[in-house]
């Protein structure tokens, strides 16, 4: 994965770089930096009494058996949705790439749903799926489902997957097709002519090739499933029924947002971001070495 | 495709179809919603067709008039700031992360690796944690209500970076010696053919990064008292009623899906890139 | 569009001419038909006078404009005047040094001011235990029982008089389960109507230290015999499919007025959306209490928000907020908001003028809420301000849930609202405890 040929200076890089490393220096590090002292102290919402703590925020956190369910929930539904999201997305990316009638069309219809903002999607859900009223319901109660995800944990749980994994779908499915666009034809028409069938080409040839985008989306998805799903999960169930779909982020989000509880949210932070960059160290470190530059 | 293969041609279209029909779903019911009256939608189950209010209600949500809703600001305003914010954030993302992508795939220098994961690193602290002292170092800078306020703090991300290096990974070492062997620079690579051959990334991209700066709700509430820099999802949000008053769920949808024409048309333009980027890559 | 946009820039221009205003930020959440309200509140404080201008900003739902405060307030630059929801309160009042109580406000700006003229049940959920008022009472509503009348006919129930006791109630919903209908009984904003306001209507604690209005080392009650009790009873009805649970906050609304649902215990601030939706003929009631409990019925508790005003502004500027604090306390003012947009009424006076103008006749139901509020209050039923509260709410919604999907039992969740809740008013009154 490292490039035989290079360019040598000295100073270009450096340049090159620059911009970046400046905005996210003063408008990620620094800030970031002061969000994560929070966790080690323990502040009124407004900051006007601040006073060291230590440890005492991961303390809480250890001692609260909910907060320890929740990382279950969070492994199930972080795991469904990037299994679902890229999978589906892939199938439908390759069949979009096969056609050519009507590929603008499904393209764009496909890749349309990911403008809707998320303020409004979470109430498009609530819409289609509201136990007695929605849409959805009133067809799942007409196949025998008593649906009904405001008590029934499983129904929640699936709710709040579907809402999260149609999001990404549009999502991935453009990274896909992009990726699919790059592969030359070159290559996928030699092996048709050595007598390969689709089937066969596929796995030969076309998803290698498309491992970088595939590797860049398993991470991306990752990344997406455990941070940023709290508003969907804010706008479907509230965590609810109970804690059944209270995942780790939606408590930071939560602690932080709605409760002003800084330090608590902070140290949850902590404990997140120490999770996901290990996920994804492991993932550059083993899963990386399969990918096909 | 290579062969005709008519089964495999109607086993993709089924497919697309169904996943079109799950897919859009939502947009659809979006659009039905849009053409009744609010009170016909509250009834169990909504309808599935369209009605006939279209006119009336799209009107009333470009005018911000319709009984009782409290957005003052006109759906027209909103979307011209959305639009300004989004173009900002999307074109600043791509120019920076091509040049650290370029950076650090292209070049060898001391802690290459350590400035891939810092700016990797910077998509694990969701902005809603970081957001109040985000606030403060914004407001220090004097940024608030401008269109720098809005964007600049949203460019500091890592997708893009990300992307692009995984692209340029994937770019034969051969392009890089004849260039080298022609005697150009690294920029003149970079322009001639590096950034030609990301056409499609770039695409891909800007549509997403569009959609993401355009769908801005909560950095923009924070950072601007001034009702004439509200992008347009905080019109939307601010006409669903949260408390017990009626939320008239029409005219929302209405919006909604005004607001989505931009995205929509940014969507269908970059797909002529896609194909363009298909020619190119045949050397 | 372009009509409003000329008479902006007439009015500007115009007020170009006139001395400097002073200009007052005020901050809200208030959406749809409320939002309207509030923009004309200020447009017409504004015309009544020259020296201040009140400028209303929508800052988005109650917790994202309290975090825009918060974040502002860090940064230096925040609004004069803040609404808050209630549930707000103890934070509000805890921070030192962020808040000045706008009994200090009015008195210093010498503008007259009688906290004596403020509805007690209302007022003093945002008053010291000093007597001295903290933050203005704008936006509030209370709890009341919205019923079918429809439905009821239709079960062979008297619908002349409203269920008035929670055994009626039940007995209401068994007729109306065995004339077919599927969901007798729903509850919206469950902790706050049937712990919160259950517990001041029935004259019983919900926290010590009257509900926390007395102090940090408030902790909570609300597993007494009279709440276990109650939550027995609907766990039971829910058993029977007498009590159908419909989601949390104020979702379960929207099945009562499809008539799915045929009574419902929810905000006064419902009235607006049912009469204007429903397409049935239906009532509003004081909300069911049980009729062997001593001193029942007491008063209900607000729900709402107040304005705050901020910290660290100049003395000509609290003089303006002043000014406009007193507008919106006029009977007229007070009156006319309160039937437009169904909030209480926060002086008497203002109750007394919509009376005798013969609103509550025209629009019937209108008064019941008020008629809830405006009587004596008691160390129990006076208000609720405890710390951590937003988070003792979720908590009160999670346990409840799991009574009615018959994981817990009353007595079970009601301990756990107990245990966890008293572990956060340990960690908030710990934070606060220090200056």
């Amino acid at each position: 994965m490292e490039k035989r040929v290079v360019f040598r200076s000295a100073w270009l890089p450096w340049v090159l770089i620059a911009p970046q490393v400046a905005v996210i220096g003063v408008f990620f590090f620094w800030p970031a930096g002061q969000a994560l002292l929070q966790s080690v102290q323990q502040s009124d919402a407004f900051g006007t009494s601040v006073e060291w703590v230590g440890l005492e925020n991961f303390r809480n956190l250890w001692n609260d058996a909910t907060y320890l369910a929740s990382f279950y929930t969070t492994a199930l539904f972080s795991t469904l949705v990037a299994v679902l999201g890229i999978g589906l997305s892939l199938i439908l990316a390759v069949f979009a790439d096969r056609i050519v009638k009507g590929a603008m069309v499904y393209k764009t219809l496909l890749i349309w749903p990911y403008a809707v903002a998320p303020a409004v999607a979470g109430v498009l859900w609530l819409f289609m799926f509201a136990p007695s009223v929605g849409v959805v319901s009133f067809w799942l109660r007409a196949l025998g489902v008593d649906w009904n995800h405001l008590l029934n944990g499983r129904h929640a749980m699936t709710l709040v997957i579907m809402a999260a994994v149609w999001k990404q779908i549009s999502y991935n499915f453009l990274f896909f097709l992009a990726g699919l666009q790059s592969i030359p034809k070159s290559l996928i028409e030699a092996a048709a002519i050595d007598g390969a069938r689709p089937w066969r080409r596929f796995w030969t040839i076309v998803f290698p090739l498309l491992s970088p985008t595939t590797f860049f989306l398993l991470v991306i998805n990752i990344v997406y499933a455990f941070f940023d799903t709290f508003g969907i999960i804010d706008a479907v169930t509230q965590g609810g029924p109970g804690k059944e779909t209270a995942i780790l982020v939606y408590k930071v989000y939560y602690d932080g947002f709605k409760a002003m509880d800084l330090g608590g949210s902070a140290a949850q932070s902590v404990v997140l971001m120490v999770i996901v960059v290990v996920l994804t160290v492991v993932q550059f470190r083993f899963v990386e070495k399969k990918v096909n530059y | 495709m290579v062969e005709r293969r008519p089964l495999l041609d109607v086993l993709s279209h089924a497919v697309l179809i169904l996943g079109v029909l799950v897919v859009a779903f939502p947009l659809y019911l979006t659009f039905v919603a849009s053409t009744h009256t609010a009170d016909a939608i509250v009834q169990a189950p909504m309808p599935l067709l369209p009605g006939t209010h279209l006119t009336e209600n799209y009107s009333a949500a470009w005018y911000g008039t319709g009984g009782g809703n409290g957005s003052k600001a006109p759906v027209g305003q909103m979307m011209l700031v959305s639009l300004i914010s989004a173009l900002i954030i999307t074109l600043g993302k791509i120019a920076i992360s091509l040049l650290s992508a370029f950076a650090i795939v292209y070049f060898r220098f001391p802690f290459r690796m350590f400035f891939f994961w810092a700016i990797f690193i910077t998509l694990m602290l969701p902005v809603e944690v970081r957001i109040l002292p985000t606030y403060k170092v914004v407001s220090d800078l004097g940024m608030l209500n401008s269109y720098a306020g809005l964007t600049v703090p949203l460019i500091a991300s890592a997708t893009a970076t990300f992307l692009f290096r995984q692209f340029f990974l994937t770019v034969p070492e051969e392009l890089v010696e004849a260039a080298r062997m022609d005697g150009a620079g690294p920029m003149r690579f970079f322009k001639d053919v590096l950034v030609p051959l990301s056409k499609t990334s770039i695409a891909a991209l800007f549509v997403i990064q569009f959609i993401y700066g355009w769908n801005q709700y909560l950095w923009p509430l924070l950072v601007t008292t001034n009702e004439n820099m509200y992008p347009v999802v905080i019109g939307i949000k601010r006409m669903i009623s949260g408390g017990d008053a009626q939320t008239e769920w029409n005219v929302v949808m209405a919006t909604a899906l005004l607001a989505m024409i931009p995205p929509a048309l940014v969507v269908m333009l970059m797909q002529k890139w896609f194909v363009k980027g298909l020619v190119d890559t045949e050397k | 569009m372009k009509f409003h946009v000329a008479a902006v820039a007439l009015a500007a221009a115009l007020s170009v001419s006139a001395h400097a205003q002073t200009e007052i930020q005020w901050w809200h959440s208030m959406t749809a038909v409320n939002g309207e309200v509030v923009n004309d509140l200020a447009k017409n404080f504004n015309a009544t006078q020259k020296n201040y201008k009140i400028v209303p900003t929508y800052k988005g739902t109650y917790d994202e404009s309290f975090t825009a405060a918060v974040a502002a307030f860090r940064a230096g630059n925040a609004p004069h005047i803040l609404q808050v929801f209630e549930v707000g309160t103890a934070t509000m009042m805890a921070s030192k040094g962020v808040t000045v109580p706008v009994g200090k406000v009015m008195k210093d700006s010498g503008e007259k001011f009688d906290p004596k003229a403020y509805v007690s049940a209302v007022a003093g959920y945002y008053t010291a235990p000093s007597g001295e008022m903290l933050s203005f009472p704008f936006n509030s509503s209370t709890t009341v029982f919205y019923f079918n009348k429809d439905a009821f006919k239709a079960a062979g129930i008297d619908t002349t008089t409203a269920p008035g006791t929670w055994p009626e109630v039940a007995l209401a919903a068994a007729k109306l389960k065995a004339s077919g209908h599927k969901c007798p009984l729903s509850i919206a904003w469950q902790g706050w109507t049937q712990l919160e306001s259950f517990s001041a209507w029935h004259n019983v604690e919900f926290a010590t230290k009257g509900n926390g209005l007395q102090g940090m080392d408030a902790r909570m009650k609300v597993n007494s015999p009279l709440h276990v009790r109650h939550i027995d009873n609907l766990a039971n009805m829910a058993k029977q499919g007498l009590f159908v649970y419909k989601g949390r906050a104020n979702v379960p609304e929207a099945s009562f007025i499809s008539g799915e649902c045929a009574m419902m215990t929810t905000s006064t601030g419902f009235y607006g959306n049912v009469a204007k939706n429903a397409k049935f003929a239906w009532g509003l009631a004081p909300l069911p209490h049980y009729p062997d409990v001593p001193g029942a019925p007491q008063n209900t508790v607000i729900g709402g928000a107040s304005l705050w005003v901020m910290a660290g502004k100049k003395q000509d500027e609290y003089k303006g907020i002043a000014q406009f604090f007193n507008y919106l306390s006029s009977p007229e003012i007070q009156a006319a908001t309160h039937q437009r947009t169904g909030y209480l009424p926060i002086t008497t006076a203002a109750f007394q003028l919509t009376e005798k103008s013969g609103f509550y006749q025209k629009n019937p139901g209108t008064d019941v809420g008020v008629n809830q509020m405006i009587r004596k209050t008691t160390d129990k039923s006076r208000g609720i301000r405890l710390g951590n509260y937003v988070q003792i709410r979720t908590i009160e919604d999670e346990e409840l849930e799991q009574v009615w999907s018959g994981k817990k039992s009353a007595k079970e969740a009601l301990d756990s609202i107990v245990l966890r809740g008293n572990e956060l008013l340990e960690r908030f009154e710990k934070a606060n405890k220090k200056s």
